[in-house]
């Protein structure tokens, strides 16, 4: 097994470009102080608002490998811990991301956590307390997970049912740190650099992104985010004219509803005069 | 009596003796001749030749030589003999009453309808609408006029404005559907007195519908001006005098219920443009004070203020200003006199065009003067209502006329619909106190406030005409009045066996959260047998089973359900061979559902309902998703009492509004009932069957479930119209129904 802990190539998790950040607060520090007793986080917002991207960004800001796993509801326990395989002489146990994480001590990062089943989110149990270590009973190994390993959840409380909600012995193992869209003045900032656009445009489509935001709840479950105001502004810098860009990024893929089509149609057509 | 005419040689065509006839035959036939063709002057002679023969008096002659050169030279000369032989046919028929209304309405109609293709569609529309209302007793003769269509005929000219040929043909039909056989009733509806008529009348108008786009509105508000308001829609149909505008107060937001498209600017454009301004003036508007301001002093600051509006407005959303340009009127300079006219609104408007539009072209030096001090004003800023006060002031100070003052003012080109009436800019210090506004105080506070939820109206399914008849039901929901639980404790108690029974097979059908599901290529764990099996087949150098994986799936109930209770009077009948009335078995059986349905943990409600008439259905709650089998539901189900009659669709309609509300996979309605749905006010017993029927279908479309369990052993003639084949179930033998309810239950959701 120990050959199999030098095969990992730490490298290929490192983070070796300055991802794009801009603060929105002092989520920054609040993350560092986290991250300096390896406590584990919890970060809530809605899709696109920049979580991963702020996780990415303190990764490398620590100079942490990052691994990122994108939870969904087929994902089983084995899925995180690892499994045995077959191969040509017997089985193979081979490691899953969470162990991998807890052996080279990287950031383990749980993208949308509760869209995995609770029964398998109760094994990181035993990694996010004081225990810190992950127990792989089917391989009858104990893992110590590596002094900076830090686990991180994304959790997006919008749109979920009920059914999809943390455990509560989940929820309070973590610290939390909130995020929302940016107010206008920094989201126009995120979309210019991102897109490289001017900041007329920037300011148009953030303006639009706030109309659809007021519908939420009534027929939409979740606002235009930012990612998707970037591809907007990267589709009129490719030479799309703006009506037709919004519609594509903005208005097609986030309802099938007439309603709202219409009226966001309407407001775009009303912003882009 | 032809020598005194001019014309002798087309006198003598005319087979007519009224003597009045003398008097205006030669003016009528120099028009003719004007208008018509040669063949087009015979025929328009033989026409009124057989008008006059239809021997209803002078008047119909008068008409139809008046009016019938300028209808024919419009819509083609066709038009003569199919008028003339219209009021022929008409007048073998007991409805010669109707001939002058119907040639007076006749040049009306002419002009709105502009075809003679869509005359001749119009003339058999009165056709089918006459001999259908025409009355005949025991089927013998035709005999009684029809009552409603000399009405009809009289309002044809507004309806027509009103309506498509299209959709007064609807509704006249409805109208012949509903009141056929009560002449006052029919007569209401055609005179436009009826509140039905009304509301066929809004449904069937052209335009953009307020009701259609409720929901985009609601939308519109919420995304672009962040604002919730509720809309109230008035008509544009019924007040001829005065056209409302829109506005708003505490109570909400008033808009007219239909627009047209104007100029390209589509319908639900023009109501977002209202809701807009209005908007616009909720966030930047201050109120004045207007007690010391002259009325034309208001006006001018009403006017300033809406341009301020509309400026911030298009500084948010520059994409609405083409819409403004088309729909804000151009007035002409120059067109308004002022020695004979009051041009006040003509100069406001034109002051309110120059600021919107730059390219406007005006040459008066005192509205350039006050556009500049506008736009300077809101250069930086918002600006303020006071500051469009102070201008608006000096405005009309400068350009005061003696004849602002004229009782006639000129209106042309001055109305900007989609601005509302400013009612509440102002705030007027000294309020009246005149003595009846004492009274209204005292009136509001007679109101009561009204007890349980608000009626709520559903259409129902007429299958006769094949369409729904709007908002026709008014239903009640209310709690059921409880009664003594201990009572359905005893019942549980009483069918112990049976109870225990249940929950053996209940304990059968809790959900098993996990299955595995074996044989995986692809599965979240390895199954160890098979792969074992697989490695034994690769050594001995057989082909693997490449399947070695498992994986695990979830396996829970995920129902919800609501039985809906019959409560009709016949539910107290004794069924042969029983001790008990329906009520009371039904009463045991819900017991041993409800408590049941309560171990296996699905949601469950349970409602009743009996009817008595259609502006009476009342839908009784006796248990709501959220509550538990607890003492309050069985105190309801204890009390439950049967009554009146069965109209069954207002009721499930009702029933799947909440259904609709719960979030579960299978959504199950299930009605408990003795007998087809009727009531009183209903003779044809096919109706309700059908409305049934439909109310069914719009369930499924909406992905519920529908099953009936019916006690009625005669249901076989009815049941399978109103369900679908496997919606149903006769239980024959009513003693058994205790036991059957719940294993039923069971068996459709296992």
């Amino acid at each position: 097994m120990s050959n199999q802990d030098q095969n990992i190539d730490i490298e290929q998790y490192k983070i070796t470009t300055e991802p794009y950040y801009e603060a929105m607060g002092n989520e920054v520090a609040l993350y560092k102080a986290a991250y300096a007793s390896r406590m584990p986080v919890m970060v809530k917002g809605p899709t696109g608002c920049g979580k991963s991207r702020f996780i990415e960004h303190m990764a490398f800001k620590l100079g942490k490998p990052l691994i990122t796993v994108a939870c969904n509801e087929d994902m089983t326990a084995s899925d995180l811990v690892g499994r045995y395989l077959l191969d040509a002489n017997g089985t193979r146990w081979l490691d899953g991301p969470l162990t991998t994480a807890a052996r080279i001590g990287a950031i383990c990062y749980l993208d949308e956590i509760v869209e995995a089943r609770q029964d398998t989110t109760v094994v990181i149990h035993p990694l996010t307390d004081h225990r810190r270590t992950l127990p792989l009973d089917k391989k009858g190994e104990l893992i110590a997970a590596h002094p900076d390993f830090q686990l991180v959840i994304s959790y997006n409380p919008g749109y979920q049912s009920m059914m999809k909600d943390l455990k509560q012995s989940t929820k309070q193992r973590f610290t939390g740190l909130d995020f929302d869209y940016p107010d206008s003045k920094v989201e126009t900032a995120i979309v210019m650099k991102e897109a490289d656009i001017d900041e007329v445009i920037a300011a148009k489509l953030v303006k639009i992104a706030h109309t659809a935001r007021h519908l939420k709840g009534h027929g939409l479950d979740e606002g235009i985010s930012t990612r998707l105001l970037v591809y907007a502004a990267t589709l009129i810098n490719n030479g799309i004219e703006a009506k037709e860009a919004c519609q594509m990024a903005l208005v097609t893929p986030i309802t099938d509803d007439k309603d709202i089509r219409d009226t966001l149609v309407h407001s775009i057509d009303s912003i882009f005069a | 009596m032809t020598t005194e005419s001019e014309f002798p040689e087309y006198r003598n065509k005319l087979k007519c003796s009224f003597g009045q006839l003398e008097d205006c035959f030669d003016d009528c036939i120099k028009d003719a001749l004007r208008k018509l063709s040669t063949q087009g002057t015979d025929d328009y002679l033989s026409g009124a030749s057989l008008v006059c023969m239809i021997g209803r008096g002078f008047e119909p002659v008068l008409d139809y030589l008046e009016e019938m050169p300028l209808i024919a030279n419009s819509l083609g000369e066709e038009v003569l003999k199919m008028v003339s032989q219209a009021v022929w046919d008409m007048s073998r028929t007991p409805n010669g009453n109707s001939i002058p209304p119907f040639m007076h309405c006749l040049p009306e109609v002419s002009r709105r309808l502009r075809s003679k293709e869509h005359m001749r569609k119009f003339i058999d529309i009165i056709f089918e609408m006459m001999h259908a209302t025409t009355g005949s007793i025991h089927g013998h003769h035709t005999t009684f006029p029809s009552p409603g269509l000399p009405d009809l005929l009289k309002q044809i000219p507004y309806l027509l404005s009103q309506l498509s040929l299209d959709g007064l043909k609807n509704w006249i039909e409805y109208g012949v559907r509903n009141y056929n056989d009560h002449p006052e009733n029919q007569r209401d509806y055609f005179t436009l007195q009826s509140a039905d008529s009304k509301a066929m009348l809004q449904r069937e108008r052209h335009g953009t519908l307020y009701i259609d786009h409720e929901r985009q509105l609601d939308l519109y508000l919420r995304s672009m001006w962040e604002a919730e308001e509720y809309l109230v829609p008035y008509s544009l149909g019924f007040d001829e005098l005065r056209k409302p505008q829109p506005y708003y107060d505490s109570l909400g937001i008033r808009i007219p219920d239909v627009y047209d498209e104007r100029n390209g600017v589509s319908g639900i454009n023009r109501y977002r443009i209202v809701l807009a301004h209005m908007a616009g003036h909720k966030r930047w508007s201050q109120r004045q004070i207007a007690d010391n301001l002259s009325p034309f002093q208001r006006i001018a600051v009403e006017l300033l203020e809406d341009s301020r509006i509309e400026a911030l407005t298009l500084k948010e959303y520059p994409g609405l200003k083409k819409y403004l340009l088309t729909l804000h009127p151009v007035p002409v300079e120059g067109t308004c006199d002022n020695e004979k006219e009051s041009c006040i609104r003509h100069r406001l408007a034109m002051l309110s065009r120059a600021i919107l539009d730059e390219n406007h072209g005006y040459q008066n030096p005192h509205i350039l003067d006050c556009v500049e001090k506008f736009h300077a004003a809101l250069k930086d800023g918002e600006s303020s209502s006071q500051e469009m006060l102070h201008i608006a002031i000096s405005f009309t100070a400068k350009t005061r006329l003696q004849s602002d003052q004229l009782p006639k003012v000129r209106f042309e080109n001055t109305e900007v619909d989609y601005r509302d009436d400013n009612r509440h800019m102002w705030v007027f210090i000294e309020e009246d106190d005149e003595p009846e506004d004492m009274q209204r105080k005292a009136q509001d506070a007679d109101l009561e406030s009204p007890e349980g939820l608000p009626p709520r109206h559903y259409q129902e399914w007429d299958y006769n005409s094949s369409s729904y008849k709007p908002d026709w039901v008014t239903l009640y929901e209310s709690l059921h009045p409880p009664g003594s639980p201990a009572d359905i404790d005893k019942i549980l108690e009483k069918h112990a066996a049976l109870a225990n029974y249940l929950k053996r097979i209940l304990d059968l059908l809790k959900p098993q959260h996990y299955v595995r599901v074996r044989y995986q290529e692809e599965g979240s764990e390895l199954d160890l047998d098979v792969a074992i099996r697989s490695i034994i087949d690769f050594k001995s150098g057989s082909q693997p089973d490449p399947r070695i994986n498992m994986s695990h799936k979830h396996d829970g109930r995920d129902f919800a359900v609501l039985l809906l209770m019959d409560l009709s009077a016949s539910l107290n009948e004794i069924p042969e061979g029983c001790s008990q009335s329906i009520l009371e078995l039904s009463r045991e059986a819900v017991t041993l559902l409800g408590w049941s349905i309560e171990q296996l943990g699905d949601k469950f409600a349970i409602a009743g309902f009996h009817s008595d008439t259609r502006h009476n259905v009342r839908y009784h709650h006796l248990k709501g998703f959220t509550e538990h089998w607890d003492d309050s539901v069985k105190a309801r189900l204890a009390a439950i009492e049967p009554g009146y009659s069965t109209r069954m669709g207002a009721a499930v309609r009702h029933a799947a509004h909440y259904l609709e509300g719960q979030k579960a996979e299978k959504k199950l309605l299930l009605i408990l009932t003795d007998g087809e749905p009727a009531d009183i006010d209903v003779s044809d017993e096919r109706l309700l069957i059908e409305d049934a029927h439909k109310a069914v279908e719009e369930l499924s479309a909406k992905g519920i479930y529908t099953h009936c369990i019916s006690l009625d052993k005669k249901a076989d003639d009815y049941i399978a119209d109103i369900f679908s084949p496997t919606g149903y179930t006769v239980i024959d033998n009513v003693d058994k129904l205790p036991e059957k309810l719940p294993k039923l239950f069971m068996s459709l959701t296992a």
